[in-house]
């Protein structure tokens, strides 16, 4: 009797975890069934060559281009600014700063984490676009350079955690050794602790460009939703997710080519996270315990 | 100046800038947060809470927003929960080192990483369409649930993982299966710190926008819901709609509505915080 209830709850236990692969099926086989569809009436030439995304207008062209130039420019530019200055912050938080304030100091940046993004979004249009016109005049009232630039400050405790994480990891031998042949902390920081800490560092910064490609609403709300082919930072942009938050507004009918964009804007954002995640899972598990 | 000394000083140079690296985060934290509660408080009052939503902006409220949140936040709570801590005590306490448990640790990580609008087509399609939901709040909360799941199911296995195997030994050397071991012995031990990252999980799930937008959410409805198979709107897609309006007013509706949603989150960032020390200190 007792057998059979331990095997019931082992199997059931079981089954919670086999719903997570349930979940990755579910979202590869959706986005799949959807973008065959969708590539069985726009070719995948087109879809990958033409150089204007306009589903909903009368004159359709179906090019990815330009959602993947918004979605690029806007986690390039946020990228730009989390990676310096989250980096910095590791290394001071993690070489220099003394222990109390590295405590104190830590759970308030995860807090501008935990804020929701449609709430950075706000940020982005109300404040940020604005201060920015006032140096900028031809900056347009929906840009990327406000959308990416509040991405970044979004992603900064992304970065400076887990390499924080890393840095700290590094054992305290080598920069004894290190300060012992009469390094500063600096040189310590950089030629032992940062290289020794690299894979740490590296995974980190796959995770916010992972992180940056997949945020909506900030640019959802702040970069606009004029898809164009451009690296300008000053205009109006439309990035993926953007897009597919357009027309779920709206009133698409399930079926309709329309409908089936978003799938097909889906499925090649999912897969440049998907190889981004996968590669930092790689590295992760390679280099996990180098020390230990 | 010679070599030393400029090593001296670029290393002083460093440490300013780390410091002004910092500041400049936390600064813009403050910066954030004063803005939004200058622009945003003096809307706030107990009509602002209870009013519905209405096409003027001085006569609208959060009352169907929020209670939509609060429909969210508990059928996702019943939904996650379970299941998550579930699979976390199965990985952690019964897999073995075999593929399978290694093509689960790999997926469970991948999860995690993909963007939450991704989860929104995939609701669309099988909560909304295929199991014929529609877009009611049950659809959103399973949306939701699956998006939170392998948050739980880290923490899961974080906090079972730190139960020493002395309890474990203990357990069986009194004659114990291991499920009575894990019921009895690991999962109270280990509470505090599950209890954490389920908190932690579910105020992620309180900020989501773009998913239950994809899932079909509405920016407005006229009643709160009253059945899990209700249309609904949640806090944040609210916030959207009123930030995407040009009147003012709306404007400073969206900041008192973030006001609000930034007190649930933070409360429960607090409460969770609070968990974990407590669980911590009870560990040791």
């Amino acid at each position: 009797m007792r057998k059979i209830k331990e095997f019931v709850i082992e199997k059931s236990l079981l089954s919670s975890a086999l719903i997570t692969i349930a979940v990755t099926f579910g979202i590869i086989s959706v986005l799949a069934v959807e973008a065959f569809q969708f590539f069985s009436e726009v070719s995948i030439v087109d879809f990958l060559t033409d150089s204007q995304w306009t589903p909903l207008f009368t004159d359709k062209h179906y090019g990815i281009l330009p959602l993947l130039s918004g979605t690029l420019l806007t986690s390039f530019i946020a990228i730009s600014v989390a990676l310096p200055v989250g980096l910095s912050i590791s290394i001071y938080l993690s070489e220099y700063a003394p222990k109390s304030f590295r405590k104190t100091i830590k759970p308030l940046l995860e807090l501008l984490a935990s804020i929701p993004t449609v709430v950075y979004g706000f940020f982005a249009l109300i404040v940020v676009t604005p201060f920015l016109q006032q140096i900028i005049p031809d900056l347009s009232g929906f840009n990327s350079l406000s959308a990416g630039i509040v991405m970044g400050i979004m992603i900064i405790p992304f970065i400076s955690s887990l390499s924080e994480d890393a840095l700290h990891a590094v054992p305290k031998a080598m920069r004894e050794a290190s300060y012992g042949m009469g390094a500063t902390k600096l040189q310590t920081a950089f030629k032992v602790v940062v290289p020794a800490a690299s894979s740490g560092i590296i995974v980190s910064i796959i995770l916010a460009i992972s992180r940056a490609i997949g945020e909506t609403m900030i640019v959802a709300i702040a970069a606009g939703q004029q898809p164009r082919l451009t690296f300008d930072p000053t205009v109006p942009v439309e990035t993926i997710t953007a897009y597919i938050v357009q027309v779920s507004l709206g009133d698409v009918q399930h079926g309709s080519i329309e409908y089936r964009t978003i799938f097909a804007a889906g499925i090649t954002l999912f897969v440049f996270t998907f190889l981004l995640n996968t590669l930092s899972f790689y590295i992760r598990k390679k280099y996990r315990q180098k020390y230990e | 100046m010679n070599s030393i000394q400029k090593n001296r000083l670029k290393d002083q140079l460093f440490k300013f800038w780390g410091i002004a690296c910092t500041l400049f985060a936390l600064i813009l934290l403050v910066v954030f947060i004063g803005d939004i509660l200058i622009d945003g408080i003096q809307r706030i009052d107990w009509d602002f809470i209870t009013d519905l939503p209405s096409r003027k902006a001085e006569k609208s409220g959060i009352y169907t927003a929020l209670m939509g949140s609060i429909w969210i936040l508990l059928l996702t709570t019943i939904i996650a929960f379970p299941v998550g801590v579930a699979a976390g005590v199965y990985l952690e306490e019964y897999s073995k080192k075999n593929r399978l448990s290694a093509l689960l640790e790999i997926n469970i990580s991948n999860l995690a990483g993909v963007p939450s609008i991704i989860y929104g087509l995939l609701g669309l399609e099988v909560f909304v369409r295929i199991m014929g939901l529609g877009a009611s709040v049950l659809a959103g909360a399973l949306t939701l649930s699956l998006l939170i799941l392998p948050i739980i199911i880290v923490a899961t296995r974080e906090s079972v993982k730190a139960i020493p195997q002395s309890l474990r030994d203990a357990s069986y050397a009194l004659g114990a299966s291991k499920w009575q071991t894990i019921w009895n012995q690991i999962l109270p031990a280990s509470g505090g710190g599950i209890l954490t990252g389920v908190i932690l999980a579910l105020s992620r799930a309180v900020g989501e926008t773009a998913p239950l937008i994809v899932v079909g959410a509405l920016a407005y409805v006229p009643f709160a819901p009253a059945s899990p198979m209700d249309e609904f709107s949640v806090l944040p897609i609210q916030i959207f709609n009123w930030i995407s309006r040009p009147q003012h007013g709306f404007v400073e509706n969206a900041a008192a509505a973030i006001i609000i949603l930034l007190l649930i989150t933070f409360v429960m960032n607090g409460i969770a915080v609070y968990f974990r020390n407590k669980w911590q200190k009870k560990l040791k």
